[in-house]
């Protein structure tokens, strides 16, 4: 195995975005079990520092491959097709109008200690990026289209930091 | 001391002979060493056959240094030179420390972490914990009869980097071989999944004297994946007995006391606390230097009143590991109690509501942590077989990243990642030809530096001129397997390279640590030469065992040729070793690691190919069925 192979080789998985999440966790066992640190504690020097390097590069891959905003920027990047999230924040305006609504929506249900509709607002969320990220697993695996996918890639970190913020909402309601 | 040991070349030197390694719960209070002996994990006892070692260090006039129950003994007497909880100082600035008005110690601001003031001189947190290492290493080759090769020692999951780098230097300090720095909850976590083959996700909550840390575990066919981990690395049962203290101090309306008055209050809390454990109420009473008397009576109605918000925020700890864990308390199919303070019933009544269940105390919570400790010791000294094992996946604590404009930080590693782990972040200069830029990595959740702990401060110089923007630089995080960060910088586009390493500035230097190797042996009138000569023959061996193992292992990756090279230095560092030139057995062992550095990988490679053919699959569920049975 070459130590620059890419995540997906190095798991031992097909480059798509959906596949068997069990043969991800396993591959990864499998991996860490052959070369963790751990298992050359009582190793030569030589040995110890690839362990190390290797048992974070699985440890990187399988975070990577793990969820599917870092997976499906990953795939974009293989293709060739990088974010480019800073230099391209240009969203359209309805998506940007409806950002808005979102976030005035969470300010006010934090502001008023709205436990219960924040909860009602995570799981919509949810529900929106779910369907979201079925149309990007079609966007890789079905019709690619890597200028569309990264489109909606750029969507859902808006989603996703939008989610991190209800639920930051959630844990200081709770505590 | 176990001399090398000659082996005819090309044979492993006596590859099924059990390695000394031991396992070290280096507590707040108190502290043991563990150790599998013929296949069971046994807690060393001191020669009156007492388990626990009470972490308390005295130094006297005479520089006689003592540890454990006789220090402890004395601790009001002579307050000021007998260190408790040394542990709460570990890689901490005085600033840092609760409560430093009830601790009876002359504290001296040092760079990094404090010093304290004894009348064997200033001391730092780290040779105070050196010394209780010594005391258990001691104890620990007396017992075994031979030299260790190495030692698991255990830290709070929560701990940050200057914690544990402080930690190990300790360990370094009490001539000791770190195999590996392990979070307390995960070493309990072993010792209770191992007995019991548990499979699914446990919560291991852990309350000892100084330090609380809840880590949230899957644990399954022999692998433990710690999925978040949290906590408060400055409370503890010490808390609770402060609390009483306070109660004593407000009922019996004290004056300012000495520093033995207030050790001594601070021992009567402790000693209520206990009693409280199995009764109802406590009474407390104490004859001060003033003359004045005290006595009280303390009703576990009043201490679970004055504890309350103490227990609360353990709470919201587990809350936030939980939602770390993306879990819920009704996902939890065990909780496992480790610590002397989680015997206040209050604790385990506050537990046992949040998680619906009763929590599991079968395994003595003085111990679990050394146990834990001592199974992976003997795992990473290499004496169990492939396929008898389990492996740990560990996290960091806290997140880590860098300063940016503004006083803001930018987040390199978050909390929870799993380690080893790494991460490269790149940075540009702001201003035309600029040349250098000063990199500042912190640890913490929050989003202003001055709210997070400053690890490291470093310049990255020589940077060649360029317009605003233009230069990339590349700063790159490292976290190993003990949980220790180092970080490195390098400038990108010009193809110059102007990178640093550094250690943490909190950190003792090497130097310093060399010099306190020299102070101490200067003391214990031994040779720092022989010392240092015998460190280095100890290490010539380990690394000729290495390479031998891997050599029965894996002969059939070199070729002839290279073989003779391998065992020619092998040869060399084998007769260096015999000799007393330290620098020449240094330069051996290099010698011998050059000539294996090729092996090495294409050892790695076959690993890794093997990972592939699925042959571990059928060890992992072999190992799983071993621990059921």
């Amino acid at each position: 195995m070459d130590f620059n192979a890419d995540h997906f080789t190095l798991m031992g998985l097909p480059r798509a975005f959906r596949f068997d999440m069990a043969a991800l966790d396993r591959r990864y066992r499998e991996l860490q079990a052959e070369v963790h640190p751990d298992r050359f504690a009582h190793a030569g020097d030589a040995e110890k520092r690839l362990s190390l390097q290797w048992a974070t590069k699985v440890n990187e891959a399988y975070q990577t491959l793990k969820k599917p905003l870092p997976r499906a920027k990953y795939l974009l990047h293989l293709a060739g097709h990088d974010v480019g999230a800073e230099n391209n924040t240009a969203m359209p305006a309805d998506f940007l109008m409806e950002q808005m609504e979102w976030r005035e929506g969470v300010a006010e249900a934090r502001a008023a200690g709205n436990h219960h509709e924040l909860e009602h607002l995570h799981h919509r969320l949810g529900e929106q990026m779910r369907c979201a990220y079925d149309e990007l697993a079609d966007l890789f695996d079905n019709a690619p289209d890597h200028e569309t996918a990264a489109d909606r890639v750029r969507r859902l970190m808006f989603l996703e930091k939008l989610l991190h913020e209800i639920d930051d909402a959630i844990a200081a309601l709770e505590e | 001391m176990a001399l090398l040991q000659i082996a005819e070349p090309g044979q492993s030197a006596a590859p099924h002979e059990h390695k000394l390694a031991v396992g070290i719960d280096l507590g707040t209070t108190n502290s043991l060493v563990a150790t599998v002996r013929s296949g069971l994990t046994v807690v060393l006892n001191d020669a009156l056959g007492r388990p626990l070692l009470p972490s308390v260090v005295r130094y006297g006039k005479d520089g006689a240094v003592e540890v454990g129950y006789e220090a402890q003994r004395l601790q009001s007497q002579d307050a000021k030179n007998t260190i408790v909880s040394v542990k709460r100082f570990m890689g901490r600035g005085k600033a840092d420390i609760a409560n430093i008005e009830a601790i009876p110690y002359d504290f001296v601001e040092a760079p990094g972490m404090v010093r304290l003031r004894t009348v064997a001189g200033e001391k730092s947190p780290v040779e105070v914990s050196a010394e209780i290492l010594k005391t258990l290493r001691a104890r620990a080759e007396a017992s075994l009869g031979g030299d260790l090769i190495g030692a698991v020692i255990t830290v709070p999951a929560y701990f940050d980097d200057a914690q544990r780098q402080a930690t190990k230097d300790a360990a370094k300090l009490a001539g000791l071989n770190v195999l590996r720095l392990l979070n307390e909850p995960t070493a309990a976590a072993i010792a209770y999944g191992l007995d019991n083959g548990s499979e699914g996700v446990y919560a291991v909550y852990d309350l000892g004297g100084g330090t609380f840390d809840i880590s949230i575990l899957h644990l399954s066919k022999g692998i433990f994946e710690v999925l978040a981990t949290g906590g408060d690395s400055a409370l503890g049962g010490d808390d609770f007995d402060h609390r009483i203290y306070c109660w004593i101090l407000q009922e019996a309306k004290l004056a300012p006391l000495s520093s033995s008055d207030s050790r001594l209050l601070l021992t009567r809390a402790r000693e209520a606390k206990e009693y409280l454990t199995f009764h109802g109420e406590a009474p407390i009473s104490a004859r001060l230097s003033t003359g004045e008397m005290v006595d009280l009576m303390l009703t576990t109605q009043i201490f679970n009143d004055i504890t309350q918000t103490l227990t609360m925020k353990t709470l919201q700890a587990v809350k936030k590991a939980l939602r770390d864990a993306g879990m819920t308390a009704s996902d939890i199919k065990g909780v496992v109690m480790v610590g002397g303070a989680t015997r206040m019933p209050q604790i385990q009544r506050a537990v046992g509501e949040f998680f619906k269940r009763e929590p599991l105390t079968n395994l003595d919570p003085d111990k679990v942590v050394a146990i834990g400790a001592a199974m992976q010791a003997n795992l990473l000294a290499g004496n169990r077989a492939a396929g008898d094992d389990w492996l740990l996946l560990d996290v960091i604590p806290l997140s880590l990243g860098l300063e940016t404009m503004g006083g803001l930080v930018e987040k390199v590693i978050p909390r929870n990642s799993t380690i080893p782990a790494a991460r490269a972040q790149e940075f540009t200069t702001f201003k035309d030809g600029q040349t250098a830029m000063a990199v500042h990595v912190v640890q913490g959740e929050r989003e202003l530096v001055d709210d997070c702990r400053s690890l490291a401060r470093f310049e990255l110089r020589g940077i060649p001129p360029m317009v605003a923007g233009a230069a990339r630089i590349r700063v790159t995080f490292q976290v190993d397997a003990d949980g220790l960060l180092s970080v490195s910088a390098r400038e990108q586009t010009t193809g110059v390279e102007a990178s640093i390493v550094v250690k943490p500035s909190y950190g003792l230097s090497d130097d310093e640590v060399a010099n306190m190797l020299k102070d101490s042996m200067t003391h214990a009138k031994d040779d720092a030469f022989r010392r240092a000569l015998k460190e280095a023959q100890v290490e010539a061996e380990r690394l000729i065992e290495a390479v031998r193992a891997a050599i029965v292992a894996d002969g059939e990756l070199l070729s002839d040729d290279e073989r003779a090279r391998v065992e020619a230095a092998i040869t060399k560092l084998h007769t260096t070793a015999l000799g007393e030139n330290r620098r020449h057995i240094t330069l051996a062992m290099d010698d011998l690691e050059a000539e294996t550095k090729d092996f090495a990988a294409r050892r790695m490679d076959k690993s890794i190919r093997r990972a592939f053919a699925g042959k571990t699959v059928a060890e992992i569920e072999k190992t799983a069925k071993g621990n059921e049975a």
